[in-house]
């Protein structure tokens, strides 16, 4: 049959996937997170100590910068370099599968700002230089970066929601360009999905009654729905990267937070007193996808422009 | 994961869009929503108008691509919906196409192309709905025929079907014999004797779909697809093209409702109220996601032999709740329009109703997705 419309991964594009979770999960596997948390806990704990020094104890909330050079070397920043200037010359689409696993994983940094950064940032592509960006009101990762685009003139310290992702607030900053706003709603999707895995394997797993929750039709629905947004933003989020358009990365977004928030949600529901714990990774995923969801578009302004547009 | 067209699919979509734009216009008038042997004409007129055109077989195109800029473009032009032609088109024809015999095939199928012949589905009882394996209509044999008693219910186009896709029971429930086995899939005559039908009318005032009373009729062995005691499986193929395929036109049709309405809210006043334009920024988000998780789903249906997968529930489930809430939307851009009958869109905002319980409530379908997707143990 001719080539037509195919939307399923190409066997290069699953390839691509696989290989990129292995890089992540190697580097930055579930000790590799907690001791992320533990290290940002430990400079809150001595920021607390200090009343009043939130920003010193931002200062001391490292970026692995380790982690950011075998992302580099890994080829993860210059996925979409052109190969004349030592990249690895794919488009947006292989780009959105690899946010996807940095989603899942809840990769810490300004990994978006110093992806679109590659190629025009000399060492953002080898994760030698770590770019931050203003988004609207908001710099992630201000401190830590060593290159900030954008003017964050002004900027002021925020005593961060997520643990892994120190925050300043601005005036008002540029809105983010597509390609952002498409990355940012690929990580949700990942940490979606992965919030639903997590929530199907401990209702097989946790016993009571005589037997697994997940036998149970209430729990059964919560995972049902889980899946369903996970995968209508996953078709939404792929579709507007091979499309590029604006709007339909807009409303990509708006239903990739959707699902990243809500799943996250139903996902500490689902481990009961588990899932309200520091040592679960519930409130990781959830931490980050409201700090997402705060970037890239707030969901009341991708609201208005999809609006707009009718 | 690509979704540009070939030339020769805009091709496609260029010569449908001209010949829609030609003949559109020159069809008469809609006929009332009470008037079923009205409606009949007319849904089957068009059919006919399809295949004269080369358009017919369309829906079953070995080219998921090109169903769907045939649904894309004939819900932007407005032209009539499948209505009474949806169960031969959408799920019994596939069904006998994927399962039938090269006789059934060439017996069934051409009729319903060319808008002669139309369908309706006996799977539902009064006492098997969501259970649909408990169904206890009987068939026995008899020479060279299968003698059936029982009785359905919901069947919608009972009173204007030609054919009956009716399920079932050729061996008794036992210990050795569970209610998923004995199940045969029939293709019955309605015009056969024994037959009663008697509409039932739907909370939107019209009859819809109907009771059906099978008092022994006579089915030919001849009409039997897939092996006798084999129907469960058959239902399965059935089942999954209702809910995997068989909405998808609707999808567009509420993206053309959603400018509508917003058409409707700049015009009335209502679009200054923030919420509510953004209850419809979002719901234009949301229906163009519906439309690419179509493309994904058809297109993995290629991948697995043309009969759609399990992700036709999460389409199902995502898609009729949306559609519910686009006209609750519209019920508030609407104001005290949307109490009004008159209105097109309150009898459709009455007839969504249906659409969380029609073809598996969403209760089941998340049944469905929990137990065979996610492999969640089977639940109680
Ligand atoms: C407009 C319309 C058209 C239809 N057309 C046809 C047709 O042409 N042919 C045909 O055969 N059928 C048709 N149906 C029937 C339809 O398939 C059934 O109504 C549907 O499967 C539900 O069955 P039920 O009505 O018996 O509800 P029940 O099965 O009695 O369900 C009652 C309630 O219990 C819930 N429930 C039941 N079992 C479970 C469970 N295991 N877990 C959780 N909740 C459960 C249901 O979700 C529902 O909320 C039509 C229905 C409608 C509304």
């Amino acid at each position: 049959m001719s080539r037509a419309v195919d939307f399923q991964l190409t066997d290069d594009q699953k390839a691509l996937k696989r290989g990129i979770r292995d890089v992540l999960e190697g580097r930055f596997g579930r000790d590799a997170l907690r001791a992320a948390v533990d290290a940002a806990d430990a400079a809150a704990a001595a920021a607390d100590v200090d009343a009043g020094a939130v920003a010193d104890a931002l200062e001391t909330l490292r970026l692995d910068r380790e982690l950011w050079r075998a992302l580099g070397d890994a080829g993860f920043f210059s996925l979409c370099v052109p190969e004349s200037a030592g990249g690895v010359g794919l488009g947006l689409p292989e780009a959105v599968l690899a946010f996807e696993e940095a989603g899942r994983v809840l990769l810490p940094g300004p990994a978006v700002a110093t992806f679109l950064a590659a190629g025009e940032v000399e060492g953002a592509a080898a994760g030698e230089v770590v770019v931050t960006a203003v988004d609207g009101g908001l710099v992630p990762w201000l401190a830590e970066a060593d290159v900030v685009r954008g003017n964050a003139a002004g900027a002021v310290a925020v005593r961060s929601v997520d643990p892994l992702t120190p925050l300043h607030r601005v005036p008002d900053g540029p809105l983010a360009p597509t390609a952002a706003v498409l990355l940012l709603a690929a990580e949700q999707l990942g940490s979606a999905a992965r919030t639903c895995e997590a929530a199907v394997q401990y209702a097989q797993d946790r016993q009571q009654f005589g037997g697994p929750v997940g036998r149970f039709q209430a729990v059964q629905h919560l995972c049902a729905d889980m899946l369903v947004r996970a995968e209508t933003a996953r078709a939404a989020v792929y579709a507007a990267a091979v499309t590029g358009d604006p709007l339909e990365a807009l409303g990509a977004k708006l239903l990739a937070d959707d699902a990243a928030v809500r799943n996250a949600r139903d996902c500490l529901q689902a481990h009961g007193g588990m899932g309200f714990t520091w040592e679960s990774d519930v409130h990781l995923h959830l931490k980050r996808a409201w700090v997402r969801a705060g970037l890239g578009r707030t969901a009341a302004r991708a609201e208005e422009e999809l609006a707009a547009a009718l | 994961m690509d979704l540009t067209y070939t030339e020769e699919e805009e091709a496609f979509r260029q010569g449908l869009r001209a010949w829609l734009a030609d003949v559109l216009p020159k069809l008469p008038a809609k006929p009332s929503p009470g008037d079923w042997p009205g409606r009949r004409a007319y849904d089957t007129a068009w059919q006919r108008t399809l295949y004269d055109a080369g358009y017919g077989e369309v829906h079953w195109d070995a080219s998921p691509t090109r169903r769907l800029i045939f649904l894309e473009e004939t819900e932007k032009a407005g032209a009539p919906y499948v209505g009474a032609n949806f169960v031969g088109l959408l799920h019994a024809g596939p069904t006998i196409a994927s399962e039938g015999t090269p006789e059934q095939r060439a017996r069934w199928l051409p009729p319903v192309l060319r808008g002669d012949e139309v369908w309706c589905q006996g799977f539902s009882e009064p006492d098997a709905g969501s259970d649909l394996a408990s169904l206890r209509t009987r068939a026995w044999r008899d020479g060279d025929d299968y003698v059936v008693s029982g009785s359905k219910i919901w069947t919608s186009h009972a009173e204007v079907a030609d054919w009956c896709e009716l399920l079932v029971r050729t061996t008794p429930v036992s210990e050795d014999v569970p209610k998923h086995r004995g199940i045969t899939w029939l293709a019955m005559p309605m015009g056969a004797a024994g037959i009663t039908v008697r509409p039932l009318r739907t909370l939107a005032g019209s009859a819809e779909f109907a009771e059906v009373f099978l008092d022994e009729v006579r089915v030919p062995v001849a009409n039997r697809v897939g092996a006798e005691n084999d129907g469960w499986r058959v239902t399965m193929v059935t089942l999954s093209f209702e809910r995997g395929t068989a909405f998808v036109g609707e999808v567009v049709a509420c993206r053309r409702l959603l400018g509508e309405l917003a058409r409707e809210a700049r015009a009335n006043g209502r679009w200054d109220d923030a919420v509510l334009r953004r209850r419809l920024g979002r719901l234009s988000a949301e229906f163009a996601a519906l439309w690419r998780l179509t493309q994904w789903n058809v297109s993995e249906g290629r991948r697995t032999g043309g009969v759609p997968g399990t992700g036709g529930s999460v389409f199902k489930l995502r898609y009729s709740h949306a559609r519910q809430a686009l006209y609750d939307a519209a019920a508030d851009v609407l104001g005290p329009g949307a109490l009004d009958l008159d209105r097109a869109w309150t009898l459709e905002r009455l007839s969504s109703l249906s659409y969380t319980i029609a073809a598996g409530t969403s209760q089941i379908q998340r049944n469905i997705v929990a137990e065979r997707i996610l492999g969640l143990p089977k639940g109680r």
